[in-house]
């Protein structure tokens, strides 16, 4: 479906900004709108100030049918009509532009600040803030439900076990669980704002740190978009490597998080030894480059470190053994009783509310959609070999258990196929100039779902504009939604199967 | 006899935090771990007990009275059980009761010291050990009664020691029952798996821990090892019940009550290694189910 309102595009295609249709904040609410009701996703929403006092709003939808991506832009100044009430998936990058840039969107209905920081604008200030107060995170009204028989519980940003810090208030009736309101920030490091500043030797370090356990899928997409930017091609065999790491880093990821389910629900057995092969899947990653996390693997131009003939065959010879070790693991999971009886049912979310939060990843296909990056917009060597979608239908803790497993599989045999493939990965460092006056969407399957970064190019080829958005900016808000009408006892396992990142939101 | 009567109490007292150990060996060794030291629960209490304690400024005197009256229940309690045939130091007509009840007694000042806090987590704590212990009792005190019927005795002393293992030849469903009834209650009163996590750090799930959660230094140690202590004697019980052992040779009976003991953590360490916690809302169920076990056991007997 064609609209002269917007541009399409591929992912990792760069196109002229100049392109990119400048509508009337009408009409752009209007497309953004129907786009959604026909099935698109934003992808990403953001404001870029302009030479003058104004701000060009962007939007990235994208359609997981035919594989395009579509943008178009509109003209604001310090406020403009919200989407929100007609299109929810609008409403974080709402607030986000909000805090950023002191827009407003008249009718937000929930237009809280979502880090806790300062706007970028000196000046001005969405909620009209002294600019001399402290901004304390979490420090907000929250909504609450009030009755004789109402409490309010109140979790975190420090927690019992060692995760990231975020607060949580839950307001329940009893053990029921009316509403949860998740507000974050605590991770706020600027780095998007220090990103506008350009580009320079350090912004591969913050890549590999936006979320230090998605370091390949976040390398990645700023690999592809500096290349795709710089019409750089990358050799086959080092978009091989990459796409091995990926899978390694997502291999390692779910099989915790199996583990770290079975923990919650006190088995044992699984979480132990997925424990152990978590650790295992990290090493096959420090054997590629010397580090677990795949930090200094992956640049723009190609890969770091190479791999020879001796390295592949170790490779595919552990991962052979570890295929065997994590099917024992987790098929215990499903071959017992009590474990199904705690993940069914737990934690629905439909596919109606997945739409309509525009929900990605294992979340996303665990209500049954069928939206993987590495399927819908491949870029890298998914344009050559491809993974079949996995997704279940029940929506439950069970369906994002089971979805991870699917993956798990289909990872393990995507990296031995590619090992005989390319048995053989030499380093490139080839580094070209980005073009001028460019926009790019690079968009990437990481383990937790679509990582989308956006740069643009001023008329001297450098990086005037960056914009990343991690899976979790989409997801969070399921969590809420999953939590309606549960036991609160069951947050943890919510929590768990959505396992979403705190630093890769906060930024 | 007086030395008799106070070994029962200080083999109770001595060896129950040893039970844990071996329940953690146990689920360690399912989980491929080395585990941690058999004597660690000894190690952390006396760890406990040097340290300071601090205490909430929301708090009063009911905080601190809880882990003394807690501690106070499982010395009487540990002079009421009787263990592989050894006398006690209190026994009297109807002490089972008294026993039920002083777990009772220990339980509302626990839940008293935990919403002395303020804190919303020790409250929902605290209703749920309420919820689930109002369901686990009926199971208990049935269990015991349709013993007593059985054996003619309402004190504990004399129930046990009228019991010898030729009740599984004459009625072994109804101890069958009772058992599993017993197991229950056991499982629930000690917050293990399927009821309760005790190795869970995760706030919003924990029944018995959460309740504890502002506790520290000797408080704590008190309370884990009440706990300890309450685990030994109302294994006690389950095993004086299912597993009878009255040679009249206290050298063999004591050896061996203490065997089947260790016998019941590693099972314990089994259930536990082997099935998922419950979801809350299933634990009443499973409760309740208990209770029936008792009834019917109760109901063989009268028939």
């Amino acid at each position: 479906m064609e609209n002269s309102n917007s541009i399409s595009f591929y992912n990792c295609h760069a196109i002229d900004i100049k392109q990119i249709p400048v509508v009337n904040i009408n009409k752009f609410r209007n497309t953004v709108i129907e786009d959604v009701a026909s099935r698109k996703r934003i992808v990403s929403f953001f404001a870029v100030p302009s030479d003058s006092s104004s701000f060009y709003l962007y939007a990235i939808l994208a359609d997981d049918k035919s594989g395009k991506l579509s943008a178009l832009s509109s003209e604001v100044y310090d406020k403009y009509p919200s989407l929100t009430p007609d299109c929810a998936q609008a409403h974080l990058f709402e607030r986000e532009i909000a805090e950023q840039w002191a827009i407003v969107p008249e009718g937000h209905p929930w237009l809280k600040p979502v880090r806790f920081h300062k706007s970028y604008i000196d000046s001005r200030d969405a909620w009209n803030r002294n600019k001399n107060e402290q901004i304390k995170p979490s420090v907000m009204d929250f909504f609450q439900v009030e009755g004789e028989q109402i409490h309010e519980v109140a979790v975190g940003p420090v927690h019992a076990g060692i995760i990231e810090p975020g607060h949580f208030r839950f307001q329940c009736h009893g053990e029921n669980v009316l509403n949860l309101e998740i507000s974050l920030g605590f991770q706020h490091r600027g780095i998007e704002r220090t990103l506008l500043k350009g580009l320079d030797k350090k912004t591969l370090y913050y890549m590999q740190t936006i979320a230090g356990d998605t370091t390949i899928g976040h390398t990645t997409a700023y690999c592809h978009l500096i290349e795709s930017l710089s019409n750089n091609q990358v050799s086959p065999e080092a978009q091989s490597l990459r796409g091995i790491a990926l899978e390694l880093e997502r291999l390692a990821n779910h099989t915790g998080d199996l583990g770290a389910l079975a923990g919650d629900i006190g088995y044992l057995p699984t979480s132990s030894f997925c424990g152990r092969i978590r650790g295992d899947f990290l090493n096959l990653t420090a054997l590629l480059c010397g580090n677990r996390f795949g930090r200094g693997l992956v640049s723009p131009g190609g890969v770091n470190y190479d791999i020879n003939a001796k390295t592949a065959d170790l490779l595919a010879k552990k991962l052979i053994e570890l295929k065997k070790d994590v099917e024992v693991a987790v098929k215990l999971l499903w071959n017992t009783s009590s474990v199904l009886a705690r993940f069914e049912d737990t934690g629905i979310v439909s596919p109606e509310i997945c739409r309509e939060l525009g929900l990605v990843g294992v979340p996303a296909r665990a209500c049954g959609e069928e939206i993987d990056c590495r399927f819908n917009f491949p870029a890298g060597i998914f344009r050559y070999a491809q993974i079949p979608v996995s997704s279940w239908h029940k929506g439950d803790v069970f369906a994002r258990a089971y979805v991870r497993w699917l993956e798990i599989q289909k990872s393990i045999s995507f990296i031995l196929d590619q090992i005989k493939a390319y048995p053989q990965v030499l380093i490139t460092k080839d580094k070209k100039q980005p073009a001028p006056d460019k926009l790019c969407v690079s968009l990437i399957e990481g383990w937790r779902g679509e990582i989308c970064h956006v740069g643009i190019t001023d008329k001297n080829g450098s990086l005037s504009h960056y914009k990343i958005t991690d899976p979790s900016f989409h997801n969070w808000l399921g969590l809420s939604m999953a939590m309606r009408n549960q036991q609160i006892s069951d947050f943890p396992l919510c929590n768990k199967s959505f396992n979403l990142s705190y630093c890769g939101h906060d930024l | 006899m007086l030395i008799l009567k106070l070994l029962n109490m200080i083999i109770a007292l001595a060896a129950a935090p040893f039970l844990l150990g071996i329940i953690n060996r146990t689920k360690a060794k399912f989980a491929g771990r080395t585990g941690q030291p058999l004597l660690q629960l000894y190690y952390d209490i006396w760890k406990l007990l040097r340290k300071g304690a601090v205490y909430s400024k929301t708090t009063s005197w009911i905080f601190r009275t809880g882990p003394v009256i807690g501690l106070s229940v499982v010395l009487i309690g540990s002079m009421i059980i009787p263990f592989g045939g050894l006398p006690t130091i209190i026994s009297f007509n109807g002490d089972l009761i008294l026993f039920a009840y002083l777990l009772g007694l220990s339980r509302f000042f626990t839940v008293l010291m935990a919403m002395d806090t303020g804190s919303s987590f020790e409250g929902m704590g605290a209703s749920r050990e309420v919820t689930f212990s109002a369901l686990s009792e009926p199971a208990l005190l049935i269990g015991l009664a349709a013993v007593a019927k059985y054996t003619g005795y309402i004190s504990l002393s004399q129930m046990f020691s009228s019991l010898n293992l030729s009740i599984w030849l004459n009625t072994g469903p109804v101890f069958v029952l009772v058992g599993f009834a017993i197991l229950i209650v056991f499982l629930t009163e000690n917050s293990r798996i399927p009821i309760d996590d005790p190795n869970t750090h995760l706030e919003l799930t924990m029944i018995h821990e959460v309740m504890i959660l502002d506790h520290s230094g000797p408080d704590l140690g008190m309370i884990l090892y009440s706990s300890a202590v309450k685990m030994w004697l109302l294994g006690s019980i389950l095993i004086g019940i299912i597993m009878p052992i009255h040679s009249g040779n206290l050298l063999l009976d004591v050896p061996v009550t203490i065997l089947f003991m260790i016998l019941l953590a590693v099972i314990v360490g089994i259930i536990e290694s082997s099935m998922a916690r419950l979801k809350l809302l299933h634990v009443p169920q499973l409760l309740v189910g208990a209770t029936i076990l008792s009834i019917l056991a109760l109901v063989l007997i009268l028939r």
